[in-house]
């Protein structure tokens, strides 16, 4: 079927709104005073609020039946309801990051910040959306070369530019390895569609397959921050300016998330038994390295890098289960771990404004200090660590009830331990907030208004999606059926 | 008469010289060296799939991998020359603000 141009462009077209805002972002940066550089963090918001109004009108086009699921530009990106909803997690965590990159001190209002994070969030809707090779490598490393930047934004602190240089090493070295597995693919099939290589690997040597997959893996891993290739993930993570870090943590991970999800099951749909088992094990090391590791840490940021590896690993039990529900699962989980990990992380981003340290002690007292803040935190730290009836209880259980559903129920019974385990180190952090107390009490939290902006909208997105659980599920179910 | 199988042979080396040297050396700039030794390699690995095959889209997409090393030296080399302003090194080893 020949495609009208506007199809094409359709596909694409909350990419194109926000290639149009950076470039409009780069005029207006020249063209404000110095004085007034703060409000084109207003503007990135503006850009990234268009392109989710666009990607909304799709999804709902592409739920209610409307529109049909097709693939576009000589089959390098898919238009189906998926890559939407995997935009939508993209978009909104690019907002909330720049409403708490706004009043974030160590920054320098410039707007090369926000246009990078533009452009890093515009490679993610390619990364959620390709269904080739080419596609995915250029969309990956969009993505890429976007966030080392970021993460060594502050240039003058050795510890951000520490930062960025070693997760750019880190990140090309992993990506490349990812490339020379797309050409092993590439020289098995001749083809670089995902659909056609599933079919020409049918008839391949298992050996083979499994060598190109498990190079592939190696990229896919270090997006996700999956064990063994987490190594960058606390040192990045640490070093890095809280807002970017907030942002890597969700956004580049459910990006990872995405490209994982799509490769596996549309272009190796007959390795599957083997993608299963290696799975399996990576959920099973990333989740119990990550919460065992977070347990001894007394950085908050550091902390926070450990649970979001052993989130990961609750991610890929959905991925490891290889079905229906268990694809559902984990866009469930992305969905509602983007919320509770930027709610956690403004609350960082708000006491390294006021204290200038990172380190847990320094909430003590916090919750007399700031009660809005500590319930806030409580909020996102009850709901990472899986308490009912907080949602991301309901998100923990549909992995495992998935991973029981496929025969992996050893794995549902290590999730289980290692939910306990976490919340341990959960419980260590609301410890400091509600029961240690300091000479600092009476001094007040400042708290900017984009910053409130992001803590309201992520706490009452956790709340109210306790109440609207299974609207949400349904909504990742019917993404889920787009594979 | 040079084959695909040298083609593919002399691409597997390069990846693996630029592995190891990935692994073994401490100078952030030849780790990056090292990086792009094993970004050709992938290169060279499409280019003979492509050719042996008689099908054009692993040529093309070399053109695509160079524009992406191109993007990948220039912030890298920033990030470097903003390492060594900061810490007088780009010894890997002596990079140890972050603990870990």
């Amino acid at each position: 079927m020949e495609l009208s141009w506007w199809a094409h462009l359709w596909s694409v077209l909350p990419e194109i709104v926000l290639v149009l805002a950076a470039a409009l972002m780069m005029a207006v940066d020249a063209w404000l005073p110095e004085g007034r550089k703060r409000e084109l963090g207003y503007w990135a918001i503006g850009g990234l609020a268009a392109a989710l109004t666009v990607t909304a009108v799709q999804a709902a086009q592409l739920a209610g039946g409307i529109a049909v699921p097709y693939e576009a530009f000589g089959g390098s990106v898919r238009a189906d309801l998926a890559a939407m909803l995997f935009r939508v997690i993209f978009l909104l965590a690019g907002i909330l990051t720049v409403a708490i990159s706004m009043d974030f001190r160590p920054l320098r209002q410039s707007g090369e910040y926000y246009i990078l994070l533009l452009i890093s969030v515009l490679g993610m809707g390619l990364m959620g959306a390709a269904v080739n090779l080419v596609m995915l490598y250029l969309a990956l490393e969009t993505v890429g070369i976007a966030l080392y930047l970021l993460a060594g934004y502050l240039r003058d602190t050795p510890r951000s530019a520490e930062a960025g240089l070693k997760y750019f090493l880190f990140g090309v070295f992993s990506s490349t390895i990812m490339l020379y597995g797309l050409a092993l693919i590439y020289g098995f099939t001749g083809e670089i569609a995902y659909a056609r290589i599933a079919q020409a690997l049918a008839g391949l040597p298992a050996p083979a397959v499994m060598a190109a997959l498990l190079l592939i893996l190696v990229g896919f891993g270090f997006k996700v921050s999956a064990v063994p290739f987490h190594f960058w993930t606390p040192d990045v993570y640490e070093g890095a300016p809280t807002p970017v870090t907030a942002f890597i943590s969700v956004a580049s991970k459910a990006a990872g998330f995405a490209v994982l999800i799509r490769a596996m099951i549309e272009a190796f749909p007959t390795a599957q038994a083997n993608w299963v088992a290696i799975m399996a094990a990576l959920a099973f090391v990333t989740m119990t390295v990550g919460n065992l590791l977070a347990i001894p840490q007394r950085n908050l940021k550091r902390l926070l890098a450990y649970s979001s590896i052993a989130q990961a690993g609750y991610i890929l039990i959905g991925i490891a289960a290889a079905s229906p529900l268990g694809v559902a699962a984990s866009i469930f989980y992305l969905g509602i771990y983007t919320l509770m990990n930027i709610a956690a992380f403004a609350v960082a981003v708000i006491m390294t404004n006021v204290t200038g340290s990172e380190e847990i002690r320094d909430l003590a007292g916090l919750s007399r200090r700031s009660p809005g803040l500590a319930l806030a935190m409580l909020a996102a730290l009850l709901s990472l660590g899986g308490i009912p009836p907080l949602v991301g209880f309901f998100a923990k259980l549909l992995v495992f009830a998935a991973a029981i559903e496929s025969g992996l129920l050893w794995l549902a019974i290590a999730g289980v331990l290692n939910a306990m385990v976490a919340f341990y180190y959960y419980i260590m952090v609301a410890r400091a907030m509600y029961v240690d107390r300091s000479p600092e009490e009476e001094k007040p939290v400042w708290i900017s208004r984009p910053a409130r902006f992001t803590l309201w909208f992520t706490v009452a997105g956790v709340l109210l999606l306790t109440v609207l659980v299974y609207p949400l599920y349904l909504l990742a179910q019917m993404a889920a059926q787009a594979f | 008469m040079v084959t695909l199988t040298h083609y593919l042979a002399l691409s597997a080396l390069l990846f693996g010289i630029g592995a190891v040297g990935f692994l073994i050396r401490r100078n952030a700039l030849i780790i990056f060296m090292c990086v792009e030794l094993m970004l050709n390699a992938a290169g060279l690995a499409f280019v003979a799939a492509s050719r042996y095959r008689g099908l054009l889209e692993g040529q093309l997409t070399v053109f695509f991998v160079l524009t992406v090393a191109a993007a990948e030296v220039a912030v890298g080399l920033a990030l470097m020359v903003a390492i060594f302003r900061t810490k007088r090194t780009t010894n890997v080893d002596e990079l140890s603000g972050l603990r870990g």
